[in-house]
């Protein structure tokens, strides 16, 4: 049974929010009566509702103030102030190898790749293994996380995605005791993805997290971004999101989850482990053997800015390791 | 930076009649004083190679310079504007060592005078390619920029062609040329390990896809081919036989 923390990353909404955003959002509170999480979880993690429990006004409010963006968010701004990137650079640069390797011609490629329906295959050492269709993963409470992604090339940007925890989806499947990991596969559509011809990896992609990781309540599966469905370019129906490690950690269009007793070895891991280790901690004090992870530049910005020790989400993570200088690539340090 | 730029084979070309024996390029200095026709026609090919060579190394800018202004760069601009500048320093080297291996292989003298034009465009993509680095991408931000040069061996080497280049940019001039004299020729063979570190610069940043890169360096191999004896030998041959052939 999951109890839900109070996480932290949580500021009160009218530091960072203009003010009829969060007027209205304070609206759309009272409108909607919305679960007991959801208000715990306040600002930041504020619940998206299904749309039908949405007041008519708030639509209206938001868009007044963020004309850019196509869906609802309730802030303008991370907890650390950032501005959300726009949902055209969201949209629009993106690494999705399977696709093509270049950022900017994923977005067009992918344009007509098919997403529903759609399933997931949760299986290995749970006590209920289950294949979830669009339909259930939906059917989980979806919420609003605003998160950080630092890429592993040293760009990052502000991204309000929806979802839910991960953990709610494995506590529902029930891994066993002998489970110490979780590994993700993507979908293999060789008619819709034309990267998945390259002989350059070794395909399917594959991700994994210590099951330890994969329950904190920051991971989460997400099945949108600025309170609309996620398009193919960004991992569409559904992707991890885990903002304390570098992007690549966060494998898109999932259609098998499985818990198992070893390391799952990752596509990058295969490509070059020195490189793209299992861990991927985002880490300032960690260099790529080929070039500094010190510094990133924020999409949007010009010069750059310094990197926080995992992302910085330290505080809900740091815990997990032993080693504070925990390291990005090597994969035994810090079991 | 500038009086460097100064198209430096344009003021050849454009030289008035009078003074035109004396000023002659290489290309065209073997030819008499005598206006005949096909004389005329060499002068001619070598103002529009000139030119050409002006244009088609400013288009690049230009072309950067609209994509700027007209919001085409994408949503990561100092990434495009980094790589468009680094690329096309890059092509203009190799283009600049590619003027040896063209004579050898075709006989076409009149490509000698555009090596200059050549690699100092190459060196003023280079100090783009640099200011992008320490001031659009670094913020002028010392400290970040230090950490971006020393922890960062792609750049370490990138830093190095620049600095190597330097040196063959000011002795580019005719006056340079006759003060070193046959140290000159040698100097300039740096060029050579400029485009190799400058290839590694560019293979040590991808994120594990080597295919462009690898198309450079497939390219650069071939330039240096071209120069090792026996096969440059072979050129020549082959070269005097297609034109034995066609007289």
């Amino acid at each position: 049974m999951l109890i839900k923390k109070r996480t932290g990353i949580e500021i009160p909404s009218s530091e960072i929010t203009p003010e009829s955003v969060y007027l209205s959002r304070r609206h759309f509170m009272r409108g909607a009566a919305l679960s007991t999480a959801a208000v715990a979880a306040g600002g930041l993690l504020a619940a998206c509702a299904s749309p039908e429990a949405e007041p008519g006004s708030s639509a209206t409010d938001v868009s007044a103030v963020q004309t850019a963006m196509p869906g609802k968010v309730s802030a303008t701004a991370d907890e650390l102030g950032d501005p959300l990137n726009s949902f055209e650079e969201i949209t629009t640069y993106n690494n999705y190898y399977e696709f093509s390797t270049n950022k900017e011609a994923v977005a067009p490629l992918s344009k007509n790749f098919p997403t529903a329906p759609w399933q997931v295959e949760v299986g290995g050492l749970v006590n209920k293994p289950k294949t979830y269709g669009l339909e259930d993963l939906m059917a989980f409470e979806q919420e609003e996380r605003i998160y950080r992604l630092r890429c592993v090339e040293a760009w990052s940007m502000v991204i309000p995605w929806l979802g839910f925890p991960l953990s709610k989806l494995l506590n529902e499947v029930e891994p066993t005791s002998a489970a110490k990991y979780v590994r993700f596969e993507t979908v293999q559509d060789r008619d819709n993805m034309p990267g998945l011809n390259s002989s350059l990896f070794p395909w399917p992609y594959v991700e994994g997290l210590r099951l330890d990781e994969a329950m904190n309540d920051l991971a989460i599966l997400s099945t949108g971004l600025y309170g609309e469905a996620l398009l193919p370019q960004n991992g569409a129906p559904i992707r991890l999101v885990v903002p304390w490690k570098y992007g690549f950690k966060s494998i898109k269009s999932i259609v098998k989850i499985d818990l198992v007793d070893t390391m799952p070895e990752s596509l990058w891991m295969k490509t070059a482990a020195n490189e793209y280790g299992f861990y991927a901690t985002v880490n300032p004090n960690v260099d790529h053997p080929r070039w500094s992870q010190a510094t990133e530049r924020r999409i949007g910005e010009f010069g750059r800015r310094e990197t926080l020790l995992f992302n910085g989400y330290g505080e809900f993570v740091a815990h997990l390791y032993d080693d504070p200088d925990f390291d990005t690539t090597q994969s035994v340090r810090g079991q | 930076m500038i009086p460097i730029l100064t198209p430096p084979n344009l003021s050849v070309v454009s030289e008035p009649v009078a003074k035109e024996s004396k000023q002659m390029s290489a290309a065209t200095g073997r030819e008499t004083a005598v206006s005949t026709p096909k004389r005329w026609d060499r002068k001619h090919t070598a103002r529009l190679l000139t030119w050409l060579t002006h244009i088609g190394a400013l288009v690049p800018l230009a072309v950067l310079l609209v994509e700027y202004f007209t919001n085409n760069l994408g949503v990561d601009p100092v990434r495009e504007i980094l790589f468009h500048t680094g690329t096309t320093a890059l092509v203009l080297l190799a283009m600049s060592l590619a003027v040896t291996p063209v004579t050898i292989a075709f006989g076409w003298k009149q490509v000698i005078p555009l090596r200059r034009p050549l690699g100092l465009y190459a060196f003023f993509y280079v100090c783009l390619h640099l200011l992008t680095f320490v001031w659009l991408d670094y913020g002028l931000d010392l400290a970040f920029i230090i950490d971006g040069i020393v922890e960062q061996p792609f750049v370490l080497v990138g830093t190095a062609a620049f600095l190597l280049l330097i040196p063959l940019a000011i002795t580019s001039t005719k006056g340079w040329q006759k003060r070193l004299g046959k140290r000159w020729k040698t100097l300039h063979k740096l060029s050579y390990l400029i485009i190799i570190l400058a290839l590694i610069h560019f293979i040590w940043l991808v994120k594990n896809v080597y295919i462009e890169p690898g198309i450079y360096v497939g390219i650069v191999a071939l330039l240096f081919l071209a120069r090792w004896n026996p096969v440059k030998q072979k050129l020549l041959r082959w070269q005097r036989q297609i034109r034995s052939r066609l007289k």
